[in-house]
């Protein structure tokens, strides 16, 4: 009962704070709801039982990504208005392309079969021991590969710093 | 879930809160009576006995000071920042073990508020949006100052948290598991992480300091270069935030450095004193609280020994020092524990 009057709490939050983004003037009132949808997200993985992926989404996307996020954007001051006027090519072509998404997670929604999440105390595919073994066994090759990547997305952002140099 | 459960719950949230800030308080009189001390002199002691209304005078000085605002400064963001930095402060209290078990009429009582499985990750998680409060507060002043101070702290913070992690990471391939209560139950009859893991707790503790934004890391609020840093256009008790917030901090990370490299509320000899089982709790959670006040007074004795970082040379420090030293702590460990333990 508590948690589901707490879903709809998080939900609301999640999807006011996500329209916010976009409506907000300030670059950097933006950058603060998408922080605030990221940490109602974590709650609603919570409400899953999934603490581990909660604690780990707020690690990474609220404590990293969003930090730089921030970062960039103080530096950046965009705070005067008018400056990144966007020309009208500029517009149809977000429009066409932020269409052509909106189509592709229709689409994908229609087909996608709804499945209903048992309770979520019995599944405890989500606490940080299950996921580890199953991470490590079954998915050991895929985990490693990823790494990799990352690694390489790494020394490759250390290149691209380094050019400027010479 | 009973509702006894629930009202102790929440009446021992009730009380490490009014704990943490009453030790906060008092910190700041500490502070000054450690400085007193290393420069020679008696420190603050006109308010009360040995100055022990001190931290109550300046509480009621702060409230009273006029309540400023720039008048370009974004407003809520303005307000936003001191109450957030507060918040995260206050946060991580909950997942650390302050003591064992009270026996009462026949019911167990656990006096930590919430032994989560992932106790250490949700303290990285807490330590990572950490910085949130202190970029909102010197962006929305709108100055140059604040804005650097707020730059500089949030680069630093990143650049620490890194070595940081990693350090606990060696304590949690040893002791197999995230949660902080497991970790200091199996360091129990003087098995204490500090002597398994020396490396990773000197890195640990050097980024505590650089976390904390103490000396000698206190380069966001240098003010020969930056006047206060991220709080220079701050007053009254938003000021006092800031300032509160770096001493609830600062006891946080003592009680993290004692239990997760000394024990947390073990003491030598704990079962074989022939003491009762709450007797034992209650003398632990004494010894917690002596090794957190120990770990209080290095804060103070570092920073008014230490001279400040240039600040090329904390971010050299952080990434070239205690980088390298932090993975080659994990890959030991690691080495090790396949080698010895099975």
């Amino acid at each position: 009962m508590f948690s589901t009057y707490l879903f709809f709490f998080l939900s609301t939050v999640a999807l006011i704070s996500a329209v916010m983004v976009l409506l907000s003037k300030k670059p950097i009132h933006g950058v603060l709801y998408l922080t605030l949808t990221f940490f109602t997200l974590a709650g609603h993985y919570i409400l899953l039982n999934a603490q581990f992926l909660a604690v780990v989404h707020i690690i990474v996307y609220a404590g990293a990504i969003m930090v730089l996020f921030l970062f960039t954007v103080m530096l950046l001051n965009l705070n005067i208005e008018g400056e990144f006027q966007k020309s009208t090519l500029m517009k149809f072509v977000a429009a066409i392309a932020g269409g052509m998404l909106f189509l592709v997670l229709i689409g994908t929604l229609k087909s996608f079969d709804v499945a209903t999440v048992g309770n979520p105390e019995l599944t405890q595919i989500g606490l940080v021991k299950n996921l580890g073994k199953t991470l490590y066994s079954e998915y050991l090759m895929p985990f490693e590969l990823s790494s990799i990547l990352f690694l390489s997305a790494m020394v490759g952002a250390v290149m691209l710093g380094k050019t400027t140099k010479k | 879930m009973d509702i006894q459960f629930v009202l102790y719950k929440i009446l021992l949230s009730v009380a490490i809160l009014l704990l943490s800030l009453v030790i906060a308080m008092y910190s700041t009189l500490a502070e000054r009576k450690v400085a007193g001390f290393f420069q020679d002199r008696l420190g603050p002691n006109r308010a009360g006995i040995f100055g022990l209304l001190q931290p109550v005078a300046d509480g009621l000085k702060l409230f009273m000071k006029e309540e400023f605002m720039p008048a370009k400064a974004d407003k809520v963001l303005y307000i936003l920042g001191p109450s957030l930095t507060m918040l995260v402060a206050l946060l991580t209290s909950a997942v650390i073990p302050w003591g064992g078990t009270l026996q009462i009429g026949g019911n167990e009582f656990v006096l930590q508020v919430a032994d989560v499985n992932i106790g250490v990750l949700y303290v990285f998680a807490v330590v990572s949006i950490g910085v949130y409060g202190i970029m909102i507060g010197g962006w929305a002043s709108n100055n140059k100052y604040a804005l650097m101070g707020a730059v500089r702290a949030a680069s630093q913070m990143i650049s620490y948290e890194l070595a940081m992690s990693m350090s606990i990471v060696a304590i949690v391939m040893t002791s197999g598991s995230l949660s902080l209560n497991e970790i200091v139950t199996q360091q129990a009859g003087m098995n204490w992480n500090v002597f398994t893991q020396p490396i990773g707790f000197v890195v640990f503790l050097i980024c505590a300091f650089a976390e904390t934004n103490r000396a000698p890391f206190d380069l966001p609020e240098c003010e020969t270069e930056l006047i206060g840093g991220y709080h220079t256009e701050y007053s009254s008790m938003k000021l006092g935030f800031y300032l509160f917030s770096e001493y609830i901090n600062m006891f946080i990370s003592s009680a993290m450095i004692a239990s997760l490299y000394f024990g947390g509320y073990d003491f030598p000899f704990m079962n074989d004193l022939g003491l009762s089982h709450n007797m034992v709790t209650i003398l632990g959670t004494v010894a917690l609280f002596a090794k957190i006040s120990f770990f209080g007074f290095l804060f103070m004795w570092i920073r008014w020994t230490l001279p400040r970082f240039r600040y090329d040379q904390l971010m050299r420090f952080g990434w070239k020092g205690l980088m390298p030293w932090a993975i080659a702590n994990v890959i030991l460990t690691g080495f090790f524990h396949l080698l010895f333990k099975k």
